[in-house]
């Protein structure tokens, strides 16, 4: 080993120090970058944005693209939609997986090992996306809101985790005392169990909500008529679709072209918004989160 | 007198265990008819197309329901097997894996490794929590955002290439780059979330290890060598095992969403030919039989990959 005075150990510390933060600074450029720049291009004259000279900043800030956005019937109707099966669905999810996962946790049920059994097999192995897709068609569930929250009622995986919190969470001891007490299971849930796991169902909220406002895949499948889409399905025309044709009208389309560009920024923000808004809230309960999925994955 | 009006209490040893198991089932009817929705809707949801993967073996017919269908035996498998597609599908599935392995796997590893070697605590919170933030983007955005960024008409991707006197390129349309753009963007969406894991598993190393190593005079990084990692080391053959009972299914949304006719040599992977073939096309049996055949591959890995990370690392996921 090489003999290092305390002064040059002192002076690669302070190094190695500097190393470390540069490459998190610059970790953290590049995952900040785009998102500015969709903020930027969102407000700024949709010509400059093409040659290439919004580069951080917006440049000629300008509001034409939000007006036409908000004056856009199709994408507030599919929003109103996206809202409405996010809080539909997420209701289903936390009451379904709640129902599952609090008699699991029990340690005093029989038969508990079996029922884990027969649910986290589901994990390893599906029928797979085409029989589903007939099964969903045969409970004539196709081209309503039903197909979107029904079929994933359950995350099983978030299932696991709500078992795991319920588990390792809350005291035995409390519930054991409840029930001496005269205190039944569902009001042991109701009274005990809920109101002690908070952090657990924010968690919950965040991971089954976030999933049903951006999924787009079950709307594609089972939703047919266009007043039922949900707001990806609507973005999915806009910022995918639309792309071909937008390119062949160069000459007298040329100003709605460029605005049907700046369109799709603004439509990335206003539907990413919302789960922006919520994140620094839940932000600290999912780390949380994550671990207890881990720790008994 | 305390057991019978405790139905959470432990029933005393009888002599009769039969005449136990049923009280004590009795006795918490109430969590089994909580439990009774979700076993049914499991039932149906998850082994109601278990049951239906019948159909693969079948030639299934709508109009006469899967038990009406004639049997086929192997017929729809070695269709596939024979087909034209078989190999180029077979290839873009697992190759896209396998460089996600190989490129995007060890990168939340090694951001871990770094937000932990940050020492203004502050900072670190800043850089996680930011890396975090593309998770919660939805596919259909994060799509759209590489056409905006990548488009060869005014993407800044391009505008930098020009400014260099290159000429644009034609990423989306481009066979060649499906692989390269479809992995590096997953790396940018998904490396701060997958870090958590590993951050949470450093912080409960035990900091007496990295004294000691450091009385031994071990540099910064070579306590990174011989404390750190080894000390996630377990979770990180847990993923790894997980990561490879998935090597047959892909990013199977995005890819549908960053296909087109120009990239298909590239990006024509199992999973969409299943949609397109089978929901699309309306091909039940055959592109079921895929699907089967798809799960299948994927089960015998990880049992396989499994068995062998129980026997040379120790680390085992049962």
């Amino acid at each position: 080993m090489r003999e290092q005075t305390p002064g040059q150990r002192n002076a690669d510390e302070k190094i190695f120090d500097a190393v470390v933060n540069i490459w998190a600074a610059l970790i953290v450029v590049v995952v900040l970058y785009p998102l500015i720049f969709i903020v930027s291009a969102s407000f700024s004259d949709p010509a400059l944005v093409l040659n290439g000279e919004v580069i951080l900043l917006p440049k000629h800030i300008t509001l034409d693209a939000y007006k036409n956005v908000f004056q856009n019937g199709q994408i507030w109707h599919s929003y109103g939609n996206t809202i409405l099966y996010t809080v539909v669905g997420t209701l289903i999810n936390l009451l379904m997986t709640t129902l599952a996962a609090y008699p699991l946790s029990r340690p005093d049920l029989p038969g508990r090992k079996g029922l884990m059994f027969f649910i986290t097999l589901t994990m390893f192995f599906s029928g797979g996306i085409i029989p589903s897709y007939l099964l969903v068609k045969q409970l004539g569930m196709v081209d309503t809101m039903w197909a979107l929250v029904i079929p994933g009622a359950i995350g099983t995986y978030n299932l696991i985790v709500m078992r795991t919190y319920f588990q390792t969470s809350i005291p035995w001891e409390i519930q054991e005392a409840a029930h001496i007490d005269g205190c039944s299971n569902w009001k042991l849930l109701s009274h005990v169990i809920l109101p002690l796991s908070k952090p657990i169902m924010a968690v919950m909220v965040l991971f089954y909500a976030v999933g049903h406002w951006n999924s787009f895949f079950n709307a594609l499948i089972y939703i047919r008529s266009k007043d039922l889409y949900p707001l990806q399905l609507v973005m999915r025309e806009m910022l995918l679709i639309s792309q071909a044709d937008s390119f062949d009208s160069s000459t007298g389309m040329a100003n709605k072209v460029l605005l049907a560009e700046s369109i799709k920024y603004v439509v990335i923000i206003i539907s990413s918004l919302p789960v922006l808004v919520m994140y620094p809230f839940v932000q600290k309960h999912f780390v949380k989160g994550v671990m207890i999925g881990s720790l008994k994955g | 007198m305390k057991s019978t009006a405790n139905p959470v209490g432990v029933a005393p040893r009888s002599k009769s265990r039969r005449s136990s198991l049923y009280k004590s089932i009795v006795s918490r009817y109430d969590l089994y008819l909580m439990l009774l929705v979700p076993i049914v809707w499991y039932l149906v949801f998850h082994y109601g197309p278990m049951y239906g993967l019948q159909i693969a073996f079948k030639n299934f017919v709508p109009t006469k329901g899967i038990l009406g269908s004639k049997w086929v035996g192997l017929d729809n498998f070695e269709r596939f097997v024979q087909s034209y597609y078989f190999w180029r599908l077979l290839w873009n599935t697992v190759s896209i894996n396998l460089f996600s392995l190989l490129f995007a796997f060890p990168v939340p590893i090694v951001l871990a490794l770094l937000v932990n070697e940050i020492r203004n605590k502050a900072f670190s919170k800043v850089v996680q929590n930011i890396t975090y933030i593309p998770h919660f983007i939805s596919v259909v955005v994060m799509v759209g955002m590489l056409m905006l960024f990548l488009s060869s008409r005014g993407g800044p991707v391009n505008t930098i290439i020009q400014a260099f006197g290159g000429s644009p390129v034609r990423f989306m349309e481009s066979a060649g780059w499906f692989k390269p753009i479809f992995i590096s963007s997953n790396i940018w969406q998904n490396m701060g979330w997958q870090s958590i894991i590993y951050i949470a598993a450093l912080s409960g190393v035990n900091p007496q290890l990295y004294e000691a190593a450091k009385m031994d005079g071990a540099s910064r990084l070579r306590r990174i060598w011989h404390v750190s990692v080894p000390g996630i080391l377990p979770v990180i053959v847990i993923l790894l095992i997980l990561d490879i009972g998935q090597l047959m299914n892909v990013g199977f949304e995005k890819i549908l969403l960053m296909q087109n006719n120009l990239n298909l040599e590239a990006s024509d992977v199992i999973s969409t030919f299943v949609y397109t073939k089978g929901i699309l096309q309306g091909e039940y049996s055959y592109t079921a039989a895929i699907g089967l055949f798809n799960s299948f591959v994927n089960l015998t890995l990880l049992v396989l990959v499994n068995r062998f990370a129980r026997k040379k690392a120790e680390t085992s996921l049962w």
